[in-house]
């Protein structure tokens, strides 16, 4: 079935010649035009680019959300792109955890019954449901707070449930679309940091953004453009985020230079 | 086992949904609330209707049967009613050529007026007998005898009173042996008979007092030429059909009657209206069937309209379970199954109705509807119903949600 030779050092997620194509009405919209990527087990990597760039569409076909036009996935080793639609609700379910901008946490559920979800399209009982579901809130620090509605939560805290009912299901993969797009930057700091937790903790990454301090916890960042690859590098090659590191260095200094000037404003 | 463990979830999961909106749910379930309480009361008001009436026929006596003579429209204006009267000699036929019948009585009665000592009471009924009536109408006598052939075949002045005629003519307790004046003539009193409260519908009513004379002795005292009518009784209740044939045969024989014409006498056999009601009363189900099977409609239609705005308000929900791992067939059952619960709980709340509906029923004065009650059938075809239509309407919104693109439903605001 498999060749032994990619077996035995197996990817996380292989994706060869992907394209995607859209039919709005008449016109065809090319959103990806061939995309190569591989991502080995345990790496923590950025998708980033301009609106349009097609990384939305590259986050819905790795999440299994979408089928590609052409081209191969493999995910652990499995072809996705010839599953049926109940393979690929399977798939979501056991491989994926999804992480949305928009949190999607169900109003009227308590923070723990959000967790529970996809547990209950899995084929765990529902006693083994909760105790998952405790040790998962019990790892992005909301131990508790499990009988909390999402409208008794902060947004940092609603962002934590659903990084916890993402990983509820131990996934191999963690895919996050701009998880921290509605949120302050205290907050973000707060999100990225339970990433990096994860990461460290053996969690392979997948994030979306398009924030470069968020792209920066990262370890490799993938720049998207017009359907395309334009670059994909370790975070500390990449020239864009070095550029940006430089800009932000000096706007610090500029800062520091400030305040050795007004000391009394500064301390007040 | 995953089936049952996702069913109870999407049960326990429509409840929640139901009770989170529940001034919407009730207005939905309206249609099925009200066509399954109508259907259950009219249901159980026909079923009254059915016990009051078959008991009203078996006080009667279901294998009773009741002759006159009568003249049909054919001949209205040819023969006067006194042609048709039965005769004795017919009574006495029919006893002797019907096997299917047991036993006959004819019968002649009167108003007097009757005294006992001072005590004078004015249009008491005298109903002349052969012995044979106790056995048929089952009213038999508890103090004293019957009339024998001697008191028939001499016209004797002998009589038997029933009970209320104690009371009302403030007779001794055991007033055998003693005399009454009926119309001026002494009668003595040879038996008490035991009062049977009989149904309006056959000439009962309030209880009086009756007095019977042998038939012989009453058509005497009144110089009556033909018997009155005649009651007689099936050997077997199935046979009704038999019963009547025979009895129709021997009396057109009798009477010459050619074929073609019409019988110029009447049988009334209570098994035959028994049978006859019961068509009736399934066709009066039927149509309140049918009615209630178009509202039933009309609430299934309410009940797909909402069903298809939940799944549109639930759009991203949707979405979201679908892409946390929920096939298309739980989405499917999920909605199904909320409207399946809807239905239910509507037919619950109808049939709580429907019952409530029936107590009133019971209890409202006047009205032969004290046996009302909602029969097991339709409680269970009033669930097999509701859920029904909550299957076939549910269908089309369930089907739209399961088919929902999870991108796009995520994306819906």
């Amino acid at each position: 079935m498999m060749n032994p030779m990619t077996s035995a050092r197996m990817s996380a997620i292989e994706i060869r010649r992907l394209k995607k194509v859209y039919k709005m009405g008449v016109e065809r919209v090319h959103a990806l035009r061939g995309v190569d990527m591989t991502i080995q087990k345990n790496e923590f990597v950025a998708i980033m680019g301009p609106s349009g760039s097609g990384k939305s569409t590259l986050m819905n076909v790795l999440g299994c959300l979408d089928r590609p036009t052409s081209g191969s996935y493999l995910l652990n080793g499995k072809p996705v792109e010839k599953m049926g639609a109940g393979e690929l609700a399977n798939v979501r379910n056991v491989e994926i955890g999804f992480v949305f901008q928009t949190f999607e946490l169900l109003p009227r559920a308590s923070a723990l019954k959000n967790v529970m979800l996809p547990l209950l399209y899995s084929k765990a009982n529902w006693l083994g449901a909760r105790r998952a579901a405790k040790r998962a809130l019990d790892r992005v620090g909301l131990a508790d707070r499990q009988h909390h509605r999402p409208n008794q939560l902060s947004g940092g805290q609603r962002q934590r449930v659903a990084v916890a009912r993402a990983l509820v299901t131990s996934p191999s993969i963690l895919l996050a679309d701009e998880p921290t797009g509605n949120l302050d930057s205290v907050t973000s700091d707060e999100i990225i940091g339970l990433f990096r937790q994860l990461h460290d903790e053996g969690q392979t990454i997948v994030i979306v953004t398009h924030e470069e301090d968020v792209a920066g916890h990262a370890a490799r960042i993938i720049r998207l453009y017009d359907g395309r690859i334009r670059s994909d590098l370790p975070t500390a090659q990449d020239p864009i985020h070095r550029e940006w590191v430089n800009q932000a260095a000096e706007r610090l200094s500029d800062l520091a230079d400030e305040v050795s000037q007004h000391p009394v404003e500064a301390t007040s | 086992m995953m089936v049952f463990r996702v069913i109870l979830q999407t049960v326990v999961l429509a409840l929640g949904q139901i009770w989170a909106n529940k001034m919407r749910a009730l207005l939905t379930a309206l249609g099925i609330i009200i066509g399954v309480g109508s259907v259950t009361a009219v249901i159980a008001a026909l079923t009254g209707l059915q016990n009051y009436v078959l008991t009203e026929f078996e006080t009667f006596g279901a294998r009773t049967m009741f002759l006159d003579g009568t003249v049909p429209e054919s001949m209205q204006n040819r023969i006067s009613w006194r042609q048709v009267q039965l005769t004795i000699p017919e009574i006495e036929a029919i006893r002797e050529h019907c096997p299917a019948v047991e036993r006959i009585t004819p019968r002649y009665y009167n108003s007097y007026s009757i005294r006992v000592g001072e005590f004078v009471k004015e249009g008491v009924l005298v109903t002349g007998i052969w012995p044979d009536w106790h056995d048929i109408q089952d009213r038999h006598v508890i103090i004293g005898r019957q009339f024998n052939r001697i008191d028939e075949e001499e016209m004797r002045y002998v009589c038997i009173v029933n009970d209320e005629a104690i009371e009302e003519l403030n007779l001794d307790r055991d007033p055998v042996g003693d005399y009454i004046l009926i119309d001026n003539l002494r009668f003595l009193i040879v038996g008490v008979v035991e009062t049977k409260q009989l149904s309006p519908m056959f000439g009962g009513g309030d209880v009086r007092s009756e007095v019977f004379t042998p038939l012989s002795t009453s058509m005497k005292i009144d110089n009556g030429l033909w018997i009155r009518d005649a009651f007689a009784q099936m050997t077997n209740p199935d046979e009704a059909d038999e019963a009547e044939a025979q009895i129709r045969f021997t009396l057109r024989n009798l009477r010459g009657l050619e074929p073609g014409e019409d019988d110029t006498f009447f049988i009334f056999a209570t098994q035959q209206a028994i049978d006859q009601f019961k068509g009736i009363a399934a066709g009066m189900t039927a149509v309140a069937g049918g009615i209630v099977s178009i509202s039933l409609l009309v609430g299934g239609i309410g009940i797909m309209n909402i069903m298809l705005v939940s799944v549109s308000e639930r759009t991203r929900e949707i979405g979201l379970r679908k892409a946390v791992g929920a096939r298309p067939g739980i989405i499917l059952m999920q909605f199904l199954v909320e409207a399946v619960v809807l239905c239910m709980v509507g037919g619950l709340i109808g049939l709580v109705i429907g019952q409530a509906l029936t107590l009133a029923l019971q209890n409202m004065p006047d009205t032969p509807l004290e046996h009302a009650n909602i029969p097991p059938w339709a409680i269970a075809l009033a669930f097999i119903f509701s859920a029904g239509v909550g299957v076939i309407f549910g269908m089309f919104p369930a089907i739209k949600a399961a088919r929902l693109d999870p991108i796009e439903a995520l994306r819906h605001e």
